[in-house]
C-alpha cells in the first residue's frame, strides 16, 4: 500500500481513516501483473462485468414481478410488453444468464489448461468452484420464477433428485418445496433465495479475487514471475486490454438480446406452467446439460444402490472432483505448453465435455444412452485415473527460466522490447 | 506480575479442569442454543398448517365407464383413477408372478379390483406419465408410460422398465359409497 500519494488533502485525510484509495491503487493500479498474460486472461473480469449487470438487470425486474403461481406468468408477459423497456432489461438478464455460464467455462477451461489450480493456487480455484456451485443454484431459481411450463417440469425433476437419498429423500424434497408438490410456497421461497444468492457470489467472488491478489496471476508460461522485470503494472495495461475486451463481448451479448433473443431460451416456457401435463421433452437450460447427461447415464442398479441414487451421486461428484483437482494433477508443471501428453488429453476432455452436453439436449434412447453412458465414464476417468498417471510419466519440455527470457533472448536486458504482447504460447 | 503468577500456579492443577470444563460447558450450551434458535427457521420452510388441512379430495366415481381413467388433484398432484376392464386385471393378477423391480401383488394395490387409484407421478423424478387419454401410448404393459425418461408401468402402476425405482404410489383413500371415494 506503499505507492499511493495524493495532493488531495481530502482524500489523504479520508485514506489515513479508511484506506480506500491505498487499497484500489494496490490492487487495480500498480498491481503487478505477468507481462505476457493473453486473452484468455480476459474472462475473469467479464464475469465480473456480467455479475454486475445481473445484479442490475435483476433489481429492476423485481419492481414489476410478482412471485404468485396465479401472477408470475403475466407479470412476466406485462414486463414485456407493458413495461417502458422491459422487455429489454428482462432479455438481458435472460441472455446474461447464458453469457455467465459461456464466461465462467472458458474461464475454467483457461484454468484447466495453464494449471492455474496448482500450488500455490488451490484456494482460489476452489472459491472458483463454489461460485460455480452458487451461480448454478441462482440460475435455476431463477428460470423457475417465469413459471412457464420448463419452469415448473425443470423445477419437479430437479427437486425430485433429493428424493434419491434412502429414508430422509422424501422429508427432504417436502422440505424444499413446502408442500407435496412444486407450487406457491416453492415460487416463493426460491424468488427470496434468487434476490439473496447473487450477493453471496458477489461476496465469494470477493474471497476470489483477494486470495488472486495474494497467489498472483498465472500466465501462458506457467512459471513464476522471477523479477519485476516480467510484470508490469495492472493499469493502464491491463485496464486497456479488459476494456478492449469488454468492447467485444458485448458485440457478442447484445447480438443475442437484441437479434436472438430467445436462442437460448425453450419455446415451452412461454406456456404458463400446468402441474397435470409434463411437456413431452424436458431439459434443463444448456448450461446444465452435461451434468444432466451424467444423471441420466446410469439405468442399472448395483447391488443396494438405485440407478436414480448412483445418478445423483455422479452428478454432484462430477462437480465435487474439481476440488480435488490440484491434488489428482500431481505435476511440478503447471501451463499445458510444456506438458506435450497433457495438453492432447486437455482437449480430448474438452470433447469429452461436448458430447456430455450434446447427449444431455437429447432424449435418452438408442445409441445415445451408451455415447452417454461411455462419455460419463471417460469425464471421470480423465481426472481420477488418466491425470495421475500422466503426472508420474509425461516428460515435460523444458522450462524457460523466465517469463522474460523467451522474448529477450539471454534476458534480463532493459523493458524496452517486453510491450510486444506474447499470444498464445 | 507477582500477584498472577501467584494465581497462575495452583489453576495449572485443579483450576485448569475447571476452566477447561467452563469452556466445555458454555460451548456445547452454545452449540446446542443454536441448533435450537435455528430450528424455527429450518420448519418455517415444511408445509404450513393450510397446505396440509386441503389435503383431501372427494372423487364420484359414477360416470367413469370401464376402461375410462379421469385425473383428479390431490395435494397438487395429480391422481390417476381408472375403472379397469376385466382384461386389465386380469393381466395385472398374472403379472404377479412376473420379474417385478419393486415386488407387490396387484390385490394389495387396489380396495375393489375394478378402480385402480394411484398417484400419477412418476417414481424416477416425478413427470406426470402418459396413458389417461385413449391416444396416449400407454407403453409395453398397457398401463402407462413416462415420456421423460422412457419409464413403463404396467396395469396395476407397477414398474416394469425404465429408470424408476418404485411402483406408483396408491394414495390413502377409502369408498365413502359405492360411487364417492376421498383420497387424503
Ligand atoms: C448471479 C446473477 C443472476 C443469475 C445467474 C440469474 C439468472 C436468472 C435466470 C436464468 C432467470 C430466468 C430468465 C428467463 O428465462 O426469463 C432469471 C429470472 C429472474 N431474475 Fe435473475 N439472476 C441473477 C441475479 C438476479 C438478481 C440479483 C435479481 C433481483 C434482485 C434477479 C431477479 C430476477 C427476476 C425477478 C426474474 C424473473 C423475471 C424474468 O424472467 O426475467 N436476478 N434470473
Ligand atoms: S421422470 Fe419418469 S422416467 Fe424420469
Amino acid at each position: 500500500m506503499s505507492g499511493f500519494k495524493t495532493d488531495n488533502k481530502v482524500i489523504a485525510w479520508f485514506d489515513e481513516r479508511l484506506p480506500i484509495f491505498s487499497m484500489l491503487q494496490h490492487s487495480a493500479v500498480e498491481y503487478p501483473t505477468p507481462k505476457n498474460l493473453n486473452y484468455w486472461w480476459n474472462f475473469g473480469s467479464l464475469a465480473g462485468l456480467v455479475m454486475v449487470i445481473m445484479i442490475m438487470t435483476g433489481i429492476f425486474l423485481v419492481m414489476n414481478y410478482t412471485p404468485h403461481t396465479t401472477l408470475a406468468f403475466d407479470s412476466v408477459e406485462r414486463i414485456m410488453r407493458d413495461v417502458n423497456y422491459g422487455w429489454l432489461l428482462r432479455y438481458v438478464h435472460m441472455n446474461g444468464a447464458s453469457m455467465f455460464f459461456i464466461l465462467v467455462y472458458i474461464h475454467m477451461f483457461r484454468g484447466l489448461y495453464y494449471g492455474s489450480y496448482k500450488s500455490p493456487r488451490e484456494v482460489l480455484w476452489w472459491l472458483g468452484v463454489i461460485i460455480l456451485l452458487v451461480m448454478m443454484a441462482t440460475a435455476f431459481m431463477g428460470y423457475v420464477l417465469v413459471w412457464g411450463q420448463m419452469s415448473f417440469w425443470g423445477a419437479t425433476v430437479i427437486t425430485n433428485l433429493f428424493s434419491a437419498f434412502p429414508i430422509v429423500g422424501e422429508a427432504i424434497v417436502t422440505w424444499l418445496w413446502g408442500g407435496f408438490s412444486v407450487d406457491n410456497p416453492t415460487l416463493n421461497r426460491f424468488f427470496s433465495l434468487h434476490y439473496l444468492m447473487p450477493f453471496v457470489l458477489f461476496a465469494v467472488v470477493f474471497l476470489h479475487v483477494w486470495a488472486l491478489h495474494t497467489s498472483k496471476s498465472n500466465n501462458p508460461l506457467g512459471i513464476d514471475v522471477k523479477s519485476p522485470q516480467d510484470t508490469i503494472p495492472f493499469h493502464p495495461y491491463y485496464t486497456i486490454k479488459d476494456l478492449f475486451g469488454v468492447g467485444v463481448f458485448m458485440v457478442f451479448f447484445l447480438y443475442f438480446v437484441f437479434f436472438a433473443p430467445n436462442f437460448f431460451g425453450e419455446p415451452d416456457n412461454y406456456i404458463p406452467a400446468n402441474p397435470m401435463v409434463t411437456p413431452p421433452h424436458i431439459v434443463p437450460e444448456w448450461y446444465f446439460l452435461p451434468f444432466y447427461a451424467i444423471l441420466r447415464a446410469f439405468t442399472q442398479d448395483i447391488l443396494f444402490i438405485p440407478a436414480k441414487l448412483q445418478g445423483v451421486i455422479a452428478m454432484f461428484a462430477a462437480i465435487i472432483v474439481l476440488f480435488f483437482l490440484p491434488w489428482l494433477d500431481g505435476s511440478k508443471v503447471r501451463s499445458a505448453t510444456f506438458r506435450p501428453l497433457y495438453k492432447q488429453f486437455f482437449w480430448l476432455f474438452l470433447a469429452d465435455c461436448v458430447v456430455l452436453g450434446y447427449v444431455g439436449g437429447k432424449p435418452a434412447e438408442g445409441v445415445l444412452i451408451t455415447i452417454g453412458q461411455l462419455a460419463t465414464a471417460y469425464y471421470f476417468f480423465h481426472f481420477l485415473v488418466l491425470l495421475p498417471i500422466l503426472a508420474r510419466i509425461e516428460k515435460p519440455k523444458p522450462l524457460p527460466a523466465s517469463i522474460s527470457a523467451p522474448v529477450l533472448k539471454g534476458g534480463g536486458m532493459a523493458a524496452g522490447a517486453t510491450a510486444q504482447p506474447m499470444e498464445k504460447a | 506480575m507477582a500477584d498472577q503468577a501467584l494465581h497462575a500456579q495452583p489453576a495449572s492443577t485443579d483450576g485448569q479442569t475447571r476452566r477447561d470444563f467452563l469452556l466445555y460447558a458454555t460451548t456445547a450450551v452454545g452449540v446446542v442454543g443454536t441448533g435450537l434458535a435455528l430450528w424455527p427457521f429450518v420448519h418455517s420452510m415444511n408445509p404450513a398448517a393450510d397446505t396440509l388441512a386441503l389435503s383431501t379430495t372427494n372423487v364420484d366415481l359414477g360416470a367413469i365407464q370401464p376402461g375410462q381413467s379421469v385425473t383428479v388433484v390431490w395435494r397438487g398432484k395429480p391422481v390417476f383413477v381408472r375403472r379397469r376392464t376385466p382384461d386389465e386385471i386380469a393381466t395385472a393378477t398374472k403379472d404377479d408372478g412376473a420379474e417385478l423391480r419393486d415386488p407387490s401383488k396387484d390385490a394389495d394395490r387396489v380396495k375393489k379390483p375394478e378402480w385402480l387409484i394411484v398417484v400419477g407421478v412418476c417414481t424416477h423424478l416425478g413427470c406426470v406419465p402418459l396413458g389417461q387419454k385413449p391416444a396416449d401410448p400407454k407403453g409395453e404393459f398397457g398401463g402407462w408410460f413416462c415420456p421423460c425418461h422412457g419409464s413403463h408401468y404396467d396395469t396395476s402402476g407397477r414398474i416394469r422398465k425404465g429408470p424408476a425405482p418404485a411402483n406408483l404410489p396408491v394414495p390413502p383413500y377409502e369408498f365413502t359409497s359405492d360411487t364417492t371415494i376421498r383420497i387424503g
